[in-house]
């Protein structure tokens, strides 16, 4: 039986999509069968970040209204053989789905998988409602700025009115010389906040702009950010990893070093 | 600004938390602006009753209660500082 994961922030820009195509792909890249649905219907986002764009032919809404099997629907990456995507529809709205059959989906692809990746849309609306019926654990990205962190709070508070016990953090885009002369929160300074546990922190690092324009998900890979997405895969399946150290320059000396 | 407040300037990072931590003890009580505004008012309607009250003084908040006086749980608490300019000793009780 898979386990449901809402990736979600209240928020818009904070990285939900980028963090849900590396979790999808680093737990396929740990052998775990992995389906990456994206529900901001009308803003489908997910299919270029992970570079299958030009693979779709069914989306969510056909899904849900019966148009065509689960299976056909579902994009199988190349490049892992264990990653699906099911793609969020652009022509339709968030209405032309609802929390029923959102449980419905995920209910029934639990049964095949080890995990359902949902990746929220912004706001608190119909959208993020339906992104959360299913689901049996959320994690919330944040910025360390003052306004992703309240709607955060807003969100984590939300969920637990949803009774969805199981909530993680995600604080994304740290930036540690900021933090060290104390012009950034630090995801100690966050987690303080918002009282919720902390299960990854994700520096604010220039390869994700590369990978976002090369439809790679840079998961796994030697940059810190790669690293820190891999970290929080490894939590996520229940293994225990210490936080990395951001401020750890990778200069030549350090890489001497580490050979 | 005295020398010495320049050295003991708080950092952004410091000033971000703690007006998060006000914004979200409001928040979290789902206390409105207006509301507030009510309950200010129907205080000082009732106060003013017994004594004039200096109106430029008055500071009224919803703040936490310290997870210590509470139990280890923290709460919302009203938080009213109001200065009295006058007890209004003519009033009949």
């Amino acid at each position: 039986m898979g386990e449901v994961i809402v990736i979600t922030s209240g928020k818009g820009g904070v990285g939900k999509t980028t963090s849900s195509a590396n979790i999808g792909t680093g737990l396929a890249k740990l052998n775990k069968k992995v389906v990456l649905i994206d529900t901001d219907i009308g803003l489908r986002n997910l299919d270029v970040v992970l570079g299958l764009e030009n693979r779709i032919v069914y989306n969510l809404v056909d899904v849900i209204e019966g148009n065509c099997k689960i299976k056909q629907a579902l994009i199988r990456d190349k490049r892992y053989e264990n990653l699906f995507l099911l793609p969020a529809a652009q022509t339709k709205d968030k209405t032309s789905v609802t929390p029923e059959q959102m449980k419905k989906l995920t209910d029934e692809l639990k049964q095949d998988y080890d995990y359902i990746i949902l990746d929220c849309p912004a706001g608190i609306e119909q959208g993020f409602k339906n992104a959360i019926a299913g689901a049996d654990r959320a994690l919330v990205v944040t910025t360390p700025e003052v306004s992703a962190v309240r709607d955060a709070d807003r969100i984590i508070g939300l969920l637990e009115a949803n009774e969805i016990k199981k909530t993680h953090l995600i604080v994304n885009r740290l930036r540690p010389d900021m933090v060290k002369r104390g012009d950034m929160m630090s995801s100690d300074d966050v987690i303080d906040i918002l009282a919720i546990e902390l299960i990854g922190q994700v520096p604010d690092d220039e390869s994700i702009v590369v990978a976002t324009n090369n439809g790679e998900p840079l998961v796994g890979d030697n940059s810190l950010a790669g690293q820190a997405y891999m970290n929080i895969c490894r939590r996520i399946t229940g293994e225990q990893v210490p936080f990395l150290d951001l401020e750890a320059k990778r200069g030549l000396f350090s890489w001497f070093k580490k050979k | 600004m005295k020398i010495t407040d320049f050295f003991k300037k708080k950092s952004s990072s410091d000033i971000a938390k703690d007006r998060l931590k006000l914004v979200l003890v409001s928040d979290r009580a789902s206390c409105s602006p207006e509301l507030m505004q009510k309950i200010r008012s129907d205080i000082i309607e009732v106060l003013s009753k017994y004594a004039e009250i200096d109106m430029e003084g008055i500071d009224i908040n919803i703040t936490s209660l310290d997870a210590e006086d509470n139990g280890g749980k923290s709460a919302p608490a009203l938080y009213a500082n109001i200065p009295i300019k006058n007890m209004n000793h003519n009033s009949k009780l």
